[in-house]
């Protein structure tokens, strides 16, 4: 080479740069593939891939009678199974105009709190590793596995749970398994405290999440952003208070919001909305302690008999045969019934046209909207906030890709 | 709750005319029957209008009905969080003919509409970037439409000699069963094996 230490370098030609971030990255959250076009380090556009993880559930639950389709709820949002279950259950109760009872609302909404905080627990503390901290996750997993073990003492499965089914649970709680949630329920905020003492004053966590994926109200409503997404950006907005359904007009509980719509005050809502999940989780336990009654409907169209009754009674034998073979009809109409799931409003339009078999079932994923906005979001921010951004979204992929 | 939804339905189809071709109100829920070609001005004034405000698009999607003359259905869902109402509006299209988009007014329309194309083949005028989503890359087809079958018509393995992942035609090793709730008792022509000999006939094997 001719070229000496005082010859001026040929200048480098300025280009941008397109790289792929996943789909095998441990900050995607799973299975996405953002194409980042990068002036420098600052990210000009973001074209999100996903697809990757499409299992065509909506087709599939066509071709299923009512009852089989509600494990494939599970499988969704896998981080909160009995949320999304329940958004479906409600939808099939409305069409078929049924009441669920009072003890099988109460430990719905016990359930569905358990998994609000298995989904809070996993996302505040990966979301704190995305931005380089590794204890918060070993912490969190601790109380993950507990609750978990409730999912399991319940339904005889740590995840894929099947547990809500259409007219009220599958099967009531043993007294002991209520007690072991209490005595948890004590302890908890303890984990919480810990948690917070850990990342919520980190100089490090919050440089890196202060002011970064800043979202107005009306920007977020636009996009059809849901839960703590909008409750971040200041609007006091939560299904279980706004359109309640189930028991939540009973309990007592309050909505944390946040100022900024930053990624930081997502952060710092999770974790208020955990001390609130307990809250109702206690009072729940309380209420299941001393309440008696049937953990599902009577209406034994839908909900099977006994396994004692089936041996005494042949028309609970019947009914038996006749839902698990044929199961129940839904009358002709379309309901969209929508709960408020820990990662935002998830529904399910559900058109029923007469037969045991679901017409169509739109499944409306709260993350879904959201990762639609990465480019929106991220636009103009560092290649580094990317993660960060990804992080406080919330997103899981069995419930984007469906 | 009803009245409201009653009152909001006059008041929608009184300002908007023949936009609004029809109003029902089921299981508390208000459902619009939309004009196509009107859908963005009807969404636009859902939005604006300081009755309604109707600020939130919740979700836009496809559903299918063969049998009717325009086959598919746009359903979209719009939610007000400050009259605390939802409205659900319905769009008849049928296979070449196109809907509006409404990315215009909610930009979150923008993949729920992708979702519909690709899953139906629904087409939508105006939209920034129409190409599919969920489907694989170079998939054929629209795998939501009833008439396509469950199973598909591609499945994929990993070659050991080509070093790569291939796309074969689906093979079943067992067909697909496919039960008859409808009428389990009567009603339905069962073929058993050997009952075309009692009618006299040589046999014409039906399929069944």
């Amino acid at each position: 080479m001719a070229q000496t230490l005082e010859s001026p370098r040929p200048a480098a030609p300025v280009r941008n740069f397109q790289i792929n971030f996943g789909p095998q990255h441990p900050a995607a959250h799973g299975v996405l593939r953002l194409v980042l076009e990068l002036n420098g380090e600052v990210v000009e556009r973001v074209d999100p891939h996903i697809g990757l993880l499409h299992r065509g559930t909506e087709k599939l639950i066509e071709a299923k009678t009512y009852l089989q389709a509600v494990p494939y709820f599970d499988r969704l949002d896998y981080c909160a199974p009995m949320n999304q279950e329940h958004a479906y259950c409600l939808a099939v109760e409305r069409l078929l105009g049924i009441e669920v009872p009072k003890r099988a609302q109460l430990i719905r909404v016990l359930y569905s709190e358990i998994g609000r905080l298995l989904s809070h627990l996993l996302n505040v503390t990966t979301f704190a590793m995305d931005v380089g901290a590794l204890t918060p996750p070993l912490w969190g997993f601790e109380a993950r596995e507990k609750l978990m073990m409730f999912y399991e003492r319940a339904s005889g499965s740590r995840m894929h749970a099947a547990y809500f089914r259409p007219g009220g649970v599958h099967q009531d709680l043993p007294k002991k398994l209520v007690e072991d949630i209490g005595t948890f329920c004590a302890t908890f905020p303890n984990l919480l405290d810990d948690l917070d003492n850990l990342v919520t004053g980190n100089r490090i966590f919050k440089q890196r999440t202060v002011d970064i994926g800043v979202v107005s109200l009306q920007d977020a409503m636009a996009w059809g952003f849901s839960g703590v997404m909008v409750r971040g950006s200041g609007a006091a907005w939560d299904l279980r208070r706004s359109q309640p359904y189930e028991c939540y007009s009973e309990l007592d509980f309050d909505i944390p919001i946040g100022k900024h719509g930053d990624c930081y005050d997502r952060y710092v809502v999770r974790m208020e909305e955990m001390r609130q999940s307990n809250k109702i989780m206690i009072q729940c336990v309380e209420r299941l302690l001393k309440e008696e009654g049937p953990a599902h409907s009577l209406d034994h169209k839908v909900t099977p008999p006994k396994r004692g009754e089936m041996k005494r009674s042949m028309e609970a034998l019947i009914h038996h045969f006749k839902l698990y073979t044929e199961g129940f009809h839904v009358p002709e109409g379309d309901v969209y019934a929508a709960v408020e799931a820990p990662k935002g409003e998830f529904g399910v339009y559900l058109v029923a046209d007469g037969t045991n078999k679901p017409y169509r079932c739109k499944i409306r994923a709260p993350g879904f909207a959201h990762l639609q906005a990465m480019d929106f979001l991220c636009r103009g921010h560092m290649l580094a906030d990317v993660s960060a951004v990804l992080g406080s979204l919330d997103i899981v992929f069995g419930e984007v890709d469906r | 709750m009803d009245e409201t939804l009653k009152d909001l339905a006059v008041h929608i189809s009184g300002v908007l005319g023949t936009a609004v071709r029809g109003s029902k109100i089921a299981y508390g829920e208000l459902t619009l029957d939309v004009e196509r070609a009107d859908i963005v001005k009807v969404a636009t004034f859902l939005r604006d209008d300081p009755s309604c405000l109707f600020t939130t698009i919740i979700d836009v999607c496809g559903a299918d009905y063969p049998a009717r003359e325009a086959r598919f259905e746009v359903v979209y869902h719009l939610l007000s969080m400050k009259q605390n109402l939802r409205i659900r509006l319905k769009v008849e299209v049928d296979e070449v003919s196109t809907v509006p988009s409404i990315c215009s007014v909610f930009v979150g329309a923008n993949w729920f509409e992708r979702e519909a194309y690709d899953m139906y083949g629904i087409l939508f005028t105006g939209h920034p970037e129409l190409r599919r989503l969920l489907t694989d890359y170079g998939f054929d087809g629209h795998p939501l439409r009833k008439d396509f079958p469950l199973t598909g018509f591609v499945e994929v393995r990993y070659d050991e000699e080509a070093k790569r992942v291939i796309y074969e035609p689906v093979r079943l090793a067992q067909e697909f069963r496919n039960f008859d709730f409808l009428s389990p008792w009567e009603g339905v022509e069962y073929v058993l094996p050997g009952d075309e000999k009692a009618s006299g006939q040589p046999a014409a094997p039906k399929a069944g």
